[in-house]
């Protein structure tokens, strides 16, 4: 378990909030031109880091905003939080 | 020839104090060529290369594992074994590992507490109650023992189960299936472990891989923290880290990591001589032959390979484990920990060869993959040695994410796996 910044909220559980998974994932703006492969790159295909991490969360049990996350899945140490559409702080 | 294990060898041995016990696997230094080698020590990679050696003579081979064999989640599961899934596909694995399973203690000569005590599978509400009425069904005509059972069954089977139609998700019913039960999990990395060595297979522990090596489209060796091995066949069996290796290789999986966590019980005396799991409160518990009681939780819906979960995972596992079990409400747990499971968005295997040549990948077994061990090194043996699946794990390919051509078991099998 560890504490959570929300960027609406403040400091909070994280059995606060729910993941949402890899970030910065474009939904394909042709999906009729897509090929199987690129579908299956989209919809299952996940870079699942270990080391610093780019993520989706939202405050489910508060606010239900979403917002970015830059977390190290190694230790769970999360090293900065950003707003959905800002660029992340840390490459 | 290894020493056969036996009352008589357990008598010869007690005279010299069970000093000069044989070591069941040597600690050899890597050679610079091997035929195979297989990434991970746990279960599935020391039966993958048991099966290797065995079914298809292929001798010169290894096992190259970071830390020490079965120190991964072959020795953090909840040990049980069951095949009731509901698809033709996962059946036809699940139930051909359970016949391994079966024989396996007398295949090793390495007793691995094999115990079909049954593992029983509750219904809380109606729908609970309709799937798996359905699962039962499709079990049965997959020759797969199972049956249903209702409410005082349930009770009959399992005594210490509170079936008061008044609790907040009371007993409605409940599935049954006799051949299942659990196993000794570290016997079983351990008893692969001295069968592969037997036949010849290095077994190398603290020996991390670094990189693959690729010549083009196949693979030519890996780097490890023992210096360079040359292979043109690799099979990774690395659970958790399955993505952080195929990254090595320049692949991507369908795979995300997550924590699970178990817990133990201080030792009491027997009082549940099953399995029951419960899916819709997510609450699994069984009795260990030390007197533990093993309860399994779920897993966080975050990435991390931290090798611990979040507590309330725990919490909620203990509410409902209390509410159907009001006598263990003074236990007290001995120990928790975690393990970094690799899911496939359907809950699925990947048994399969890869776009590189020589690289195959056995992962995605997420929170449910020591039931399968001897099935699935035994397949992936397969897979291995004649570069093609073989036809049980056919549709377990890892170019089902493409064609749509899924395995679905979320929710289809009898409990979150």
């Amino acid at each position: 378990m560890f504490i959570i910044n929300c960027p609406f909220c403040g400091e909070r559980e994280q059995s606060e909030f729910k993941a949402g998974g890899e970030a910065h994932i474009v939904r394909p703006k042709q999906p009729t031109e897509l090929s199987d492969d690129q579908w299956a790159e989209y919809l299952f295909m996940r870079k699942n880091i270990k080391g610093v991490q780019l993520e989706r969360w939202n405050h489910a049990h508060g606010c239900r905003k979403w917002f970015n996350m830059v977390r190290d899945t190694s230790n769970d140490e999360i090293k900065a939080v950003y707003k959905m559409g800002e660029k992340p702080p840390i490459e | 020839m290894k020493n056969k294990y036996s009352i008589f060898s357990l008598i010869k041995n007690a005279f010299s104090y069970h000093e000069n016990w044989e070591k069941a696997w040597k600690d050899p230094t890597p050679k610079k060529e091997y035929d195979a080698i297989i990434i991970g020590g746990g279960g599935h990679g020391l039966a993958t290369a048991y099966y290797l050696a065995k079914k298809h003579n292929m001798k010169n081979i290894a096992v190259v594992e970071k830390g020490w064999i079965g120190g991964g989640n072959t020795g953090r599961n909840t040990t049980i074994i069951r095949s009731n899934y509901l698809w033709d596909a996962s059946a036809g694995l699940y139930d051909h590992a359970l016949k391994i399973w079966e024989g396996l203690s007398q295949e090793l000569n390495y007793n691995v507490m094999f115990s079909q005590r049954g593992v029983m599978n509750l219904a809380h509400n109606l729908q609970d109650v309709r799937d798996l009425k359905r699962r039962t069904h499709a079990n049965r005509l997959n020759g797969i023992d199972a049956v249903y059972i209702n409410t005082e069954q349930v009770k009959k089977f399992c005594p210490i189960i509170n079936t008061s139609p008044d609790i907040r998700y009371p007993v409605l019913g409940g599935t049954l299936q006799r051949r299942a039960g659990t196993a000794r999990h570290d016997a079983v990395a351990w008893g692969y472990a001295r069968g592969a060595d037997e036949m010849g297979v290095d077994i190398i522990q603290n020996c991390e891989v670094k990189a693959i090596k690729r010549n083009g489209d196949s693979v030519e060796g890996i780097e490890t923290t023992k210096g360079y091995i040359k292979t043109n066949k690799i099979g990774v069996v690395a659970a958790g880290h399955s993505s952080v290796i195929a990254n090595m290789a320049g692949l991507k999986l369908p795979l995300e990591s997550k924590p699970l966590q178990a817990l133990v019980s201080e030792p009491v005396k027997p009082i549940i001589d099953t399995v029951v799991m419960s899916n819709a409160v997510h609450a699994y518990v069984s009795q260990s032959d030390k007197g533990e009681l093993v309860i399994g939780a779920g897993t966080d819906d975050y990435v991390s390979y931290s090798q611990k979960g979040s507590h309330d995972i725990v919490e909620g596992t203990l509410n409902a484990i209390l509410e159907l079990y009001p006598i263990f409400s003074r236990m007290r747990m001995l120990r928790q920990w975690g393990g970094i499971v690799d899911i496939c968005p359907d809950a699925s295997p990947i048994i399969s060869k890869t776009s590189i040549k020589g690289l195959y990948f056995n992962c995605g077994w997420g929170t449910g993959g020591f039931k399968a061990t001897p099935g699935s090194g035994d397949l992936f043996a397969h897979t291995i040695a004649n570069d093609e699946p073989h036809k049980l794990n056919a549709a377990f390919n890892i170019n089902r994410f493409v064609s749509g051509d899924l395995v679905d078991e979320h929710g289809a099998a009898a409990v979150a796996h």
